[in-house]
């Protein structure tokens, strides 16, 4: 064994060593922090990502009911935050809720049992409150991003009280005073004044007008807060008598302005968002499809190992740990990046398990060839490793391509278990590249550099 | 040496009568249904249910009296493993949740629903022209991918015009026998061409050619090998040295498929029959029909390709 196959045999061991160390259950990530600061300076989180045909879950794909372009990029953004809110009241864990192209929203929540509920929370409009904020002036600033608990909200959500953090009137000790909601709005607007000033701008429906006038004339000069879901957003003063709608003065900038007047709509008009396509699994054939899918696997990769050993003999043992250690690299490779895996993506895992001992073949093969017309056993296996490398290269690279290609048709979100697939497939040809040639032949090298004599004499070892 | 080419007509002949039928399926499908095959919700939109019940009492007409009653018209009501297991596939049209809700509800009261093994798909009619368009976009840029691909391989090669059509008609090839069996199984069990199908078909595609061009090469590399010795007698050579490696790698993929096929979920095993099928005529089509075909060019059979002599009219493939 020369120095050169030292090197790599050390450079494999390595790997394997980290990989199987990734792959380990308990394994969460490395975190390093040589200055405790508090800050790591590695930070490197490993966690195996299951996808929702497996651990069973919810996945909604919603979209807005609005006709593109009537609407801007952050409004969209603002909705989908506004989504994760209440997802996040639902207690999921680890919910992933993105907005995908221009009008859509993908929420997915995995192990949700009760997906009804999870449907209708997430549909459900924000709730937008005028609240009479009369002789509070003082506490504003204490108030405001606080939750606080209205008449309102104790009349229409059913377990709204004031246990929790939700703040009663400290003046009363009773509930805030709502005094039109969102549904009383007819639009809101931000606008830039001739004095420079973001304000914004709201029209009342006749409704809202009927009850709005009255009350803003007897409360001139007091506060009235804008509680969007419970929380209370600004409380700006009332300067004059508003029937039909006003301005909303205040240290707006155009980003701030901009915000609440999308507020200010969601809880009037939000962007409505209808389900277009949604997918329940439950828990339990999650369950079964790991299980079933994990025993084919094992099953598989068996027959293959088995097949390797009595088909090529002393190269078969290198191709078998080098297929073995294949299969840790991807594994720790998915926990790593971390790649979700879903049921095609297991399939598309074990699929690069088949062909990955495809480059074995055609090197054992060439080398075979090369020791029936009677080269030596080094030159052999250095002339087979180099005539087969170009058959390897472009057989993975083929499949690299086809792949790259479903990977893209999986980001149409109907389709986006095909993804899973291209990219687990991909990954394994990558390392494929890797494992068949540099991590076989620096066993094979090994072997020989250990066996010369017998196998010089026994040439039935090497499968000829 | 044993002569495989020699019997060139008789892999045609064979390869048209696992093609044809399927084509014929494929056009009844096409004149009384509109389109070629059961097409999968995924692509059309819709619902698709799993129900799985714990107890006796759920009949094709009693789930499907559920499904009228919400007012879905065009219900395909399938029950799937055996009947003690009590479990159905239901494809109906597109709901809002609500109507999702009260089918649940009525469903449990024919029969207690097994709440944990439930799934349920709803997929808008948008939803499904936007993946049926990418769908398309998939397989254009998929034959372009293919098409670099085989003139990349014989960029340097004399007649690669020739080695890169026989490339491509073997492709086709396992590609219509792929659509043969899906609308034959489609017509026997419902199997609908979904997402995955077209995975499936792309993947067969990229492995079909992959394994004519290694064996193309090898053709290559024996004709300065064997100057004088006819093209016939190459091509034999060249096929009796790859067969080893060809079924060595083909086997390996089969023991993963056919365990994932025998032991796997439910659920994905109609895409793996798929690819299952896709890699035996993958490997056979690289054999028996690109190399014999481009014998059969050679020896100018194939009727108006042919420079050297009046073509022979034989039947051929295409």
């Amino acid at each position: 064994m020369n120095g050169t196959n030292l090197r790599w045999l050390i450079l494999v061991i390595l790997i394997t060593i980290f990989s199987i160390w990734v792959i380990l259950p308990a394994t969460q990530g490395i975190h390093i922090d040589s200055d405790n600061d508090g800050k790591p300076d590695i930070n490197l989180n490993v966690k195996q990502q299951l996808g929702l045909d497996l651990v069973g879950g919810l996945r909604v794909l919603l979209t807005a009911q609005l006709p593109e372009g009537s609407f801007t990029v952050s409004d969209m953004q603002q909705t989908a935050n506004n989504v994760a809110k209440r997802v996040n009241a639902l207690g999921v864990t680890e919910p992933t809720v993105q907005v995908v192209g221009a009008n859509r929203i993908l929420v997915e929540l995995p192990g949700v049992t009760d997906e009804q509920q999870a449907i209708s929370t997430i549909q459900q409009t924000a709730l937008l409150e005028f609240v009479d904020f009369s002789g509070m002036s003082s506490q504003i600033s204490s108030l405001t991003g606080k939750k606080i608990l209205t008449d309102y909200q104790v009349k229409n959500q059913p377990g709204a009280n004031a246990a929790g953090d939700h703040a009663v009137n400290p003046t009363t000790g009773q509930p805030f005073t709502t005094v039109i909601t969102g549904k009383d709005l007819q639009s809101a607007a931000a606008q830039l004044q001739t004095n420079n000033q973001w304000v914004i701008a709201f029209q009342l429906t006749s409704e809202g007008g009927a009850i709005f006038g009255p009350f803003t004339a007897a409360h001139i000069g007091q506060p009235l807060a804008i509680v969007l879901d419970g929380t209370v957003l600004s409380a700006p003063t009332i300067n004059s008598r508003l029937d039909t709608g006003g301005v909303i003065q205040g240290q707006f900038t155009q980003q701030t302005a901009n915000q609440l007047a999308l507020q200010l709509r969601s809880g009037a008009l939000p962007i409505p968002l209808k389900v277009d396509s949604a997918e329940s699994v439950g828990a339990t054939l999650g369950q079964q499809s790991v299980n079933l899918s994990i025993r084919a696997g094992i099953l598989g990769v068996v027959v293959v190992l088995m097949f390797m050993l009595i088909y090529y003999r002393v190269p078969g043992i290198a191709a078998d740990l080098a297929l073995l250690i294949f299969i840790a690299i991807n594994m720790a490779v998915f926990k790593i990046i971390p790649v979700t895996l879903t049921l095609p993506a297991i399939i598309g895992f074990m699929i690069s398990i088949g062909t990955a001992v495809d480059g074995n073949i055609l090197i054992f093969e060439r080398i075979k060839e090369e020791l029936r017309s009677g080269s030596n056993l080094d030159v052999a296996i250095d002339e087979g490793f180099k005539r087969a490398w170009k058959s390897i290269r472009d057989s993975n690279f083929s499949t690299i391509l086809i792949s790259f290609v479903l990977f893209l048709f999986g980001q149409t979100p109907g389709a986006s278990i095909v993804a899973g697939f291209a990219i687990t497939l991909a990954l394994g040809l990558i390392i494929n590249l890797f494992t068949a040639v540099i991590v076989t032949r620096t066993f094979l090298h090994l072997m020989v550099g250990l066996f010369r004599q017998p196998l010089k004499e026994r040439v039935w070892l090497l499968g000829v | 040496m044993f002569s495989l080419v020699q019997k060139r007509r008789w892999f045609y002949l064979f390869s048209s009568a696992l093609i044809v039928p399927g084509l014929i399926i494929m056009a009844i499908s096409l004149f009384t249904t509109g389109s070629l095959f059961h097409l999968s919700n995924q692509f059309v939109g819709g619902s698709q249910y799993e129900l799985k019940f714990t107890a006796a009492g759920a009949t094709e007409a009693n789930i499907g009296d559920v499904f009228r009653n919400s007012g879905n018209t065009d219900l395909s009501i399938q029950q799937v493993g055996s009947p003690s297991d009590f479990h159905w596939t239901v494809r109906a049209n597109f709901q809002d949740q609500a109507t999702q809700d009260a089918i649940i509800a009525d469903l449990n009261k024919i029969a207690p629903l097994d709440k944990s093994s439930l799934q349920i798909e709803q997929v808008s009619a948008t939803v499904g022209q936007e993946v049926t368009k990418a769908a398309f976009f998939a397989v254009i840029l998929a034959s372009f991918v293919v098409t670099g691909f085989i003139v990349l391989a014989f960029r340097q090669v004399p007649n690669a015009f020739r080695y890169g059509v026989c490339a491509i008609i073997a492709m086709f090839h396992d590609v219509l026998v792929v659509a043969g069996a899906m609308s034959l199984m489609g017509l026997l069990f419902h199997w609908e061409v979904d997402a995955l199908f077209l995975t499936a078909t792309m993947m067969v595609v990229g492995f079909s050619v992959q394994d004519t061009i290694v064996l193309f090469d090898r053709i290559r590399e024996n004709i300065p090998k064997h100057l004088g010795e006819p093209y016939e007698v190459i091509v034999n050579r060249s096929i009796l040295e790859t067969i080893h490696r060809s079924l060595a790698i083909q086997l390996n993929v089969f023991f993963i498929i056919i365990a994932i096929l025998l032991f796997g979920g439910e659920s994905i095993k109609q895409f793996i029959f798929i690819l299952f099928i896709g890699l035996l005529t993958g490997t056979y089509s690289s054999i028996f029909i690109a190399v014999p075909l481009l014998v059969s060019w050679e020896k100018g059979e194939i009727p108006f390709v042919n420079r050297r002599r009046p073509a022979a009219l034989k039947p051929s493939e295409a």
